[in-house]
């Protein structure tokens, strides 16, 4: 009996004092997406984590879902703060004529609700629309940094008209700012426009722009910012939703915004590999680097943690014509069919981590590897896809190891 | 507590008379004949008859503490008082009995009547029974008392596809033959059902329980179609028993004030329950598995599946029966559970991968009955949730030491 009371006293102590031991182990921070920028205050900890509730949180028709919708949360795209799926595409149509722009706001555009609250139809596409642009949700990570970069440091990189003769002519895309925009002493206007750094064709200038846009354009969310709900065409206007407007605060928004100006940026993993520094170099070495800029030093801001900061997005920020295969032909703000803003590159050697276990790269998620991504650079970047194919398969690979390693 | 008042002074009477005779309150021990099946759970528990007072009552309660983390991040240490539980039953005549369970979950915060039901006994083989009924879907379901498991967590497959404890309002027939070694039985019961929260709910996933957050369900049904939950269970005497079951009903709104104004949307769920002791060594076995069809409307996100399916399975191994520390007769067992959920089976059409969203867990335990009526557990949980799209699986362990007994 003493033996049985002793075990029973000795396990105790080892089970209490190991507890710690017995719990799965954290991730390493270059393994994941989440988590902060480092040097916030513990109030702004605070507030990253209430917008990160928000940002999970899954919307139900009793607060305002849909009536017609893409997702019910922000979470549902952004799975881990990472790239989208291919099942959370989302379908964003216009009537193009020439060089009339109809994006059929009065027929559900100028982005498809093909999902609906229980009992309601979803949208279909209206026959009127003659272009689509399928695309699959952005990581989120690092945001606030590309947010406090000033508009100087993008234009720096601008060159319209190819001066410089490297064949590359990135230039910002000015677009027309929201009712709600206050600008900065980052920004800088032309002709009333603003430079929009946010979405595929850099068609929004600010996060709050994308959040407000995204919570109504893919939840059916009306907020503080934008009062007017979803409702389908086709079966009346005003249908479908009783819920007062607006559905969320303007603190809700703010919320969101706050957690993804403070999410960290995405970190390298095997920097001091042999590989990687070689294939860094190749990246270069091709003219990758003409577009997708290594690095950025944020201006002053807010937020002291995102001041005054060196980050490598390895993007320019910029439209690029990119040629036939990626030409949509759906136009946004200045942006033509085949322009696209320079997708940053950190975090894709995470992608296949937030994509279930494989990659869907590009706007629409159809290249399943880098190699497949190259291959559908056209355009300015014709003459970078040709330097990459001249590369032996030995060199290709160390590029890619290179990629995974942002 | 507005609640619990007259409860507490009914209790506090017994105790004033208990203290005028020790003689007067007797304890009804569970009855353990081996022929006593999963459907007698309600009945097979142990009761204080108070001299010839016609009610007799009884309860259990169960409190745990849990260490949980999840890939390194852990909330501490917190304390739990799931649940408390009353029973009352009496027998209002020969043949004719009433039964209630009265739960009290997380200190109350919670209150609801789990089982409340009178039984007309006709003939061995036809009882009536009407009231708050718990639909016989699986074992667990009508069999969840926790000082009858080794495990301080109930199983997922049980309480998120099978959302025990689900009861509902209505009427059924139950009845059982015996023969020899053998006894056969069968419930069937309609009842209200389910609500469109189930496929509406912030769970993001179609999630079953949330319909049991809809209070009206014990008024009326939510759209005047019945489910129906019938079981059949045939139990050995010497090698055990196994139990199929089946639910189904509609679970929408589809039609208001006369006019259809959808479809109707289908709710299924099959389950298959078996229990069984081995000679000799007395190793315990029970598990159960269930699988669920909803019918989710094309348009809706793929979240919200369409076909559910889990189980679970516990091995229980006395090691040690016999006086430990005066406690005459008591056990030590080491227990194993293993058990898995799938949220969501099916393919994504755009990728052809599988959907995964589906928790695989281990979780191994000892456990001690000073009596048969009281269980102390310690267990050790480790799970694997992955998400819809079967990215790397968030990995959370936990420890887990408690109690639970029937007063």
């Amino acid at each position: 009996m003493k033996k049985i009371i002793l075990s029973i006293i000795i396990g105790s102590f080892f089970i209490i004092t190991s507890c710690q031991k017995l719990m799965p182990p954290a991730p390493k921070d270059e393994d994941v997406l989440a988590g902060t920028i480092p040097g916030l205050t513990a109030e702004q900890e605070k507030e990253h984590l209430v917008g990160d509730a928000s940002f999970g949180k899954i919307f139900t028709k009793e607060e305002g879902l849909g009536p017609i919708f893409v997702q019910t949360s922000c979470s549902n795209c952004h799975i881990g703060n990472g790239k989208g799926h291919p099942s959370t595409q989302l379908t964003r149509f216009a009537n193009v004529n020439g060089s009339v722009i109809d994006y059929l706001l009065n027929k559900g555009g100028p982005q498809l609700q093909q999902h609906a609250i229980l009992g309601y139809l979803p949208e279909t596409l209206p026959t009127e629309a003659n272009v689509f642009s399928k695309r699959i949700a952005p990581a989120v990570m690092g945001l606030g940094y590309i947010a406090a970069l000033d508009d100087q440091s993008i234009l720096n990189n601008a060159d319209p008209n190819d001066i410089n003769g490297d064949g590359i002519s990135g230039r910002p895309n000015y677009v027309t700012p929201t009712s709600f925009f206050s600008p900065q002493s980052i920004h800088i206007p032309f002709n009333g426009q603003y430079i929009g750094r946010f979405g595929k064709k850099a068609e929004k200038v600010t996060i709050q722009d994308q959040v407000v846009f995204a919570l109504k354009q893919d939840i059916g969310i009306t907020s503080d910012f934008d009062t007017q709900d979803l409702f389908n065409y086709q079966l009346g206007v005003y249908t479908g939703d009783d819920i007062a407007d607006p559905e969320v605060s303007s603190g809700f928004v703010h919320g969101l915004v706050f957690y993804m100006r403070t999410l960290k940026a995405p970190t390298r993993r095997n920097k001091d590999n042999a590989d990687v520094i070689a294939g860094e170099k190749l990246f270069a070495q091709i003219g990758c680097t003409s577009c997708h800029t290594p690095s950025f030093t944020t201006a002053q801001s807010d937020i002291s943690a995102l001041s005054n900061q060196i980050f490598y997005p390895y993007s320019d920020f910029l439209l690029h014509d990119m040629g036939e295969l990626l030409d949509d032909s759906f136009p946004e703000g200045s942006a033509n069919g085949f322009e696209w803003r320079t997708p940053p590159l950190w975090g894709l050697g995470l992608a296949k981590d937030s994509q279930g276990g494989q990659m869907f790269l590009l706007h629409d998620g159809r290249a399943k590897t880098f190699e497949q991504v190259i291959t559908f650079h056209g355009g300015e970047a014709a003459s970078r896809r040709t330097a990459f194919n001249a590369l032996s398969q030995g060199e290709k690979d160390q590029i890619f190891k290179f990629l995974e390693s942002l | 507590m507005k609640n619990l008042l007259p409860i507490i002074l009914f209790l506090l009477c017994l105790q004033t008379i208990a203290q005028t005779d020790s003689s007067f309150i007797k304890r009804t021990p569970a009855d353990t004949n081996k022929l006593k099946m999963n459907m007698d759970a309600v009945y097979n528990r142990p009761f204080l008859t108070m001299g010839k007072f016609p009610v007799a009552i009884g309860g259990y309660v169960e409190a745990n503490s849990s260490y949980f983390g999840t890939d390194g991040v852990t909330e501490g240490l917190s304390f739990q008082m799931p649940r408390l539980t009353l029973f009352i039953s009496s027998s209002i005549k020969k043949r004719i009995k009433f039964l209630s369970e009265i739960e009290f979950e997380e200190g109350g915060k919670e209150i609801a009547i789990e089982f409340a039901s009178m039984d007309i006994e006709l003939h061995p083989l036809l009882n009536l029974r009407g009231g708050v009924i718990m639909n016989p879907i699986g074992a667990f379901n009508q069999n969840h008392d926790g000082p009858k498991w080794e495990f301080i967590n109930r199983p997922f497959s049980a309480t998120t596809i099978i959302p025990s404890t689900w009861s509902n309002v209505g009427f059924g027939l139950f009845g059982k033959y015996a023969m020899n070694n053998f006894v056969w039985a069968y419930e069937a019961y309609l009842t209200n059902g389910f609500d469109d929260k189930i496929i509406s709910n912030p769970e993001n996933r179609t999630w079953l329980p949330a319909s049991k957050e809809n209070p009206e369900r014990f008024e009326e049904s939510f759209n005047g179609v019945p489910l129906v939950t019938t079981k059949t269970a045939i139990r050995h005497r010497k090698i055990g028993e196994v139990g199929v079951s089946w639910m189904g009903g509609v679970y929408n709104q589809f039609r208001v004030d006369g006019i259809m104004v959808d479809k109707q949307r289908r709710i299924d769920l099959f389950a298959i329950d078996l229990n069984t002791t081995l000679p000799k060594i007395n190793t315990y076995i029970t598990g159960e598995w269930v699988w669920a069809m909803v019918e989710v409307p094309d348009n809706y996100t793929k979240e919200y599946g369409n076909k559910l399916r889990g189980g679970f399975l516990d091995v229980v191994q006395p090691i040690l029966k016999r006086k430990i520390l005066g406690w005459e007769n008591s056990t030590l067992n080491l227990a194993f559970r293993t058990e898995y959920v799938d949220y969501n089976v099916g393919t994504f059409s755009e990728t052809e991968t599988n959907i995964a969203d589906h928790i695989f867990a281990v979780v191994p335990g000892i456990s001690f009955r000073p009596s048969a009526l009281t269980v102390i557990r310690f267990n050790y949980r480790y799970h694997w949730q992955t998400d819809l799209l079967g990215n790397p699986a968030a990995r959370t362990a936990g420890i887990q030491f408690g109690f639970s007994t029937y007063f």
